[in-house]
């Protein structure tokens, strides 16, 4: 049974942990049982081996489930100009087939969640965020035409990421997918349904994003796992996918930074500027959530710097703070691995004005335990300009095969 | 100066008016633009049976600043007083009327602790309307503003209710957000006398006596008679006096004024006011446009929502504005006889509310969407004292209803006839023969002053002066200084600080505002 079904019939509280359409498969996989709970969805954090399922991102292709990421349906006729008045970058210039990165403010301009927009078909747009956003897109629908609905349970989403991935893509029946570009949408028949592709993902490799129906996704995952096996193909985990993540520069919500709609303390939301997204901030638009704050923190400059630090040694500064050269408490990590592809120990940091200019002198105080005895170290951090893994086969069109 | 430089005040209510008057004398192009045939907004006399004319909506003149009237010279501008001072008088069904002259009983049977009480109450009450009427004049601070004036307006707040006194502050600070019931109870006695005070803390709103707020509406109502007026009073030609007088002052200050013109929209370019658009398709350019029309209809029908930002939006959507209060009108061929009231008392301010709980009866049935058996009014007879509204020998009599349901259960004009029906066997009960003097009535429903006087949601403050919808949280947190998030528009009608009765403060401080805004740019 769907889990709509069961909504409609309100027996879904029965569980209180769903699973995906792929869990048959993906819990047939998963030979170390791993799990977490991910917007209701039980979800695997690793398969076998977190190396190795970051091995195949990188050099082969990896499949990930992200079913429960939360998905709305946004039609009507004012369906642009209301995601127009929500984000806060220029919607109309995401064209029919393709996709945008965007964030959404609170009216004090600070972020309450990141996302993608899809322009679905002219005039339809699905946005997928990281948490709940019914609520605000609702209030945000008033003295709008526009039609909103959630639809995270009705489409049945992979990540197929990493170098073969487009290969992989054409075996299974997508011919041409080659030639789509970053951020395109493609729709193929699959089975007697449509696959809708998208030249999307969150590994910063040559990948695709790949949404269908429920009924056909073990369909989709079979074909993908027979067609593969040649491609290096295997399953992966959130584990894995983290250590691509930030090693290509993307940030998660309620990890590096804290939804607006859910602080309660006013310092410990971030604006656009505040997380180093001030490219997706468009004041050519004349109002959209947030414009008049921003415009105001333009004037008066931003509490917070956003940046990404190359830390000394190899023990990742997770949760570490940064200290100046007097050891006054400058900025906090947020997010940090060891990313094996850079070479290097990685991390973001959340940093008081002014701090985090590319010469300042930094140090992260890094806690680890060895034997249960604890050691600190203090590591110096570089600031690092651009992100610390971008190959030019993330952006290469047409795709090669490899 | 350039058609950018004008501003256009939509709406030509009390405050409109007001608020066009202060900034035509500062030298400004103004044009207000009034959608109804006549001027006034809810201080407006119309004729509603032929040769009787009431007071449309607002029936006395208790707010009306005297600094306003003074500025603006209203008395050299036709504003005479048909009565001033009025008393009010606690009808009893059984004959024993309370007669009150604030906080003396002129007539009527009290104990002696009711008396000591009724005097002392009445003191305390209008020290602490003081307080409110102190604010009435000044621009509200804006919360976490961080700025001087901020600072300075919250300090003054502050130290105004510290100045009360150390036991004073006390009991306000004890009884400012809680309800008349409770006060009454613990300080009276008589049944009629708690029914006739705790009237006067709900009149017009969406309050039982009962509901907490209701103090901070009786501080509301009584802060105009420490403002320097004449307490209830009665201008000649009925309220819609007040409006023409704030309408000459205007025009005499330069001002023009445009009735049966109303605006469909507020233009934009970009993001910064570019003028209106009148229903007729005229546009008319102006760099400022001052609303004078309640805050939602302005920002949500008025300039739309999609200018504005999602939490703004949210906020205007949710101000309490549900009307509760309906108006009778009744033409009248003789003056009617109130059972054992000497007949030079009929033209006073006559109370029917004989106890709290027949109040909280009211208010019960309104509440949930049925008409009140027995409603509680406040009747005034006018033309006792002005006989320019009805002719000679014949007379007008004009009540409040409280409650009468905002969202009827029953639809058409059922609610209306019932209503109108419960209210005169109320009337009847008091004044037996009253219905055989009737040559004409009408009844407003709030739909019906939603409707005529185009106030969203029919309540006469156009929100409820509740403790948070007052001072630098009215209309909404954020935009309590007159100036709205769009850059050129402005609020001045009730629904800013300081609220609704006919005052004018709100639109005086809006002009200030206006004015603040261009030095500042």
């Amino acid at each position: 049974m769907s889990i709509k079904d069961e909504m409609n019939r309100k027996e879904h509280f029965r569980k209180a942990v769903w699973e995906t359409p792929f869990h048959p498969r993906t819990s047939a996989l998963n030979s170390v049982n791993e799990w977490h709970r991910w917007k209701d969805y039980t979800t695997a954090d690793v398969f076998f081996d977190t190396a190795l399922e970051y091995a195949a991102i990188r050099n082969a292709c990896a499949v990930f489930d992200l079913t429960p990421m939360t998905k709305h349906l946004i039609t009507g006729p004012d369906a642009l100009a209301f995601l127009n008045r929500l984000v806060t970058r220029d919607v109309a210039k995401i064209k029919p087939g393709r996709v945008g990165y965007c964030v959404w403010c609170d009216d004090n301009g600070q972020v309450i969640d990141d996302g993608t927009v899809f322009h679905l078909r002219e005039g339809v747009f699905r946005l997928c965020s990281q948490e709940r956003q019914l609520d605000w897109l609702s209030r945000s629908a008033h003295g709008f035409d526009v039609k909103i609905v959630e639809d995270t349970h009705e489409v049945a989403a992979l990540a197929l990421q990493g170098p073969t991935s487009c290969a992989v893509l054409k075996a299974i029946g997508c011919a041409g997918a080659e030639m789509m570009k970053p951020f395109d949408i493609r729709y193929f028949p699959f089975a007697g349904s449509e696959l809708m592709v998208s030249r999307t993902g969150f590994t910063g490799d040559l990948g695709y994003e790949l949404w269908i129906d429920p009924p056909r996704a073990l369909e989709l995952w079979d074909a993908l796992f027979d067609k593969g096996e040649n491609h290096g193909i295997r399953p992966m985990g959130t584990h894995a996918l983290e250590v691509a993540r930030i090693e290509a520069g993307f940030i998660a919500a309620q990890v590096d930074f804290h939804c607006a709609n859910q602080a309660i303390m006013l310092d410990r939301s971030r604006s656009p500027f505040e997380l180093d997204l001030g490219r997706l901030v468009d004041f050519s638009k004349p109002n959209f959530n947030g414009r008049r704050a921003l415009l105001e923190e333009k004037k008066k400059g931003s509490r917070f710097r956003f940046v990404r630090l190359d830390v000394e040694g190899n023990k990742p500064a997770r949760s570490a703070y940064i200290y100046d050269k007097d050891k006054n408490v400058v900025g906090t990590v947020t997010s940090a691995e060891w990313s094996p592809s850079a070479k290097a120990n990685i991390a973001y940091a959340s940093m008081h004005m002014p701090w985090g200019r590319p010469d300042d002198e930094l140090w992260a105080e890094i806690y680890y335990q060895r034997e249960l005895k604890w050691s600190r170290v203090m590591a110096r951090c570089r600031v690092v300009e651009g992100v610390f893994w971008d190959p030019p086969r993330r952006r290469a069109t047409p795709a090669a095969d490899f | 100066m350039t058609d950018r430089d004008r501003i256009v005040v939509i709406g030509g209510g009390h405050n409109g008016l007001v608020c066009a008057a202060f900034l035509a004398r500062a030298g400004r192009e103004v044009i207000v633009l009034e959608a109804a045939a006549q001027v006034g907004g809810a201080a407006v006399t119309r004729e509603f049976t032929k040769g009787f004319r009431a007071s449309g909506c607002a029936h006395l003149s208790y707010l009306l600043d005297a600094g306003i009237a003074r500025d603006l010279k209203l008395a050299s501008h036709g504003l005479k007083w048909a009565r001033t001072g009025l008393k009010t008088v606690a009808l009893a069904s059984a004959g024993d009327h309370l007669v009150l002259d604030g906080g003396k009983l002129e007539s009527g049977t009290l104990s002696e602790s009711d008396r000591a009480a009724l005097a002392a109450y009445h003191a305390q009450m209008l020290r602490f309307a003081r307080v409110l009427a102190k604010q009435h004049n000044r621009q509200p601070p804006r919360l976490g503003g961080g700025g001087r004036s901020d600072f300075m307006g919250a300090a003054k707040l502050g130290l105004d209710i510290r100045l009360l006194g150390r036991d004073s502050m006390r009991e306000f600070l004890r009884i400012a957000g809680i309800n008349i019931y409770d006060v009454l109870e613990e300080k009276f006695e008589s049944p009629l006398l708690q029914g006739a005070l705790a009237l006067d803390a709900v009149l017009g709103a969406n309050l039982g006596p009962r509901s907490n707020n209701s103090i901070l509406a009786l501080l509301h109502r009584l802060s105009g008679q420490s403002n320097g007026n004449n307490g209830f009073s009665l201008p000649e030609g009925g309220m819609g006096a007040i409006g023409e007088a704030m309408a000459a002052a205007a025009r005499a200050a330069g001002a023009t004024i445009r009735t049966g013109s109303p605006v469909a929209r507020i233009t934009l370019e970009g993001d910064v006011v570019s003028g209106v658009e009148l229903e007729n398709g005229e546009k008319i350019a102006a760099r400022t446009v001052v609303s004078n029309a309640d805050p939602a209809r302005t920002l949500l029908s008025l300039l739309g929502a999609r200018h504005l930002e999602t939490g703004f939006v949210h906020r205007v959507r949710h101000i309490r504005m549900k009307g509760m209060a309906a108006k009778l009108h009744l033409a009248l061929d003789a003056l009617p006889a109130f059972a054992r009231l000497p007949a030079e008392l009929a033209g006073e301010r006559l109370l029917i509310s004989p106890d709290l709980v027949y109040l909280e009866h009211a208010f019960d049935h309104a509440k949930y969407g049925q008409c009140s058996p027995e409603p509680a009014l406040e009747i005034t007879i006018p033309s006792v004292h002005d006989k320019t509204l009805a002719p000679a020998g014949k007379h007008v009599l004009s009540a409040i209803v409280q409650y009468a349901p905002h969202d009827p259960r029953a639809s058409g004009d059922g609610p209306r006839r019932e209503l109108l029906e419960h209210t005169l066997g109320v009337l009847e009960r008091h004044a037996p023969g009253l219905r055989r003097q009737i040559v004409g009535s009408e009844l407003l429903l709030p739909a019906d002053i939603e409707r005529v006087f185009r106030i969203t949601g029919g309540h006469w403050h156009h929100g409820e002066l509740a403790l948070d919808q007052m001072m630098m949280v009215r209309p909404v947190p954020g935009a309590a200084q007159y100036a709205m998030p769009v850059t050129g528009l402005f609020l001045c009608g009730a629904g800013c600080h300081p609220g609704g009765g006919v005052m004018g403060a709100a639109g005086r401080n809006a002009a200030n505002a206006v004015l603040a805004t261009e030095r500042a740019a």
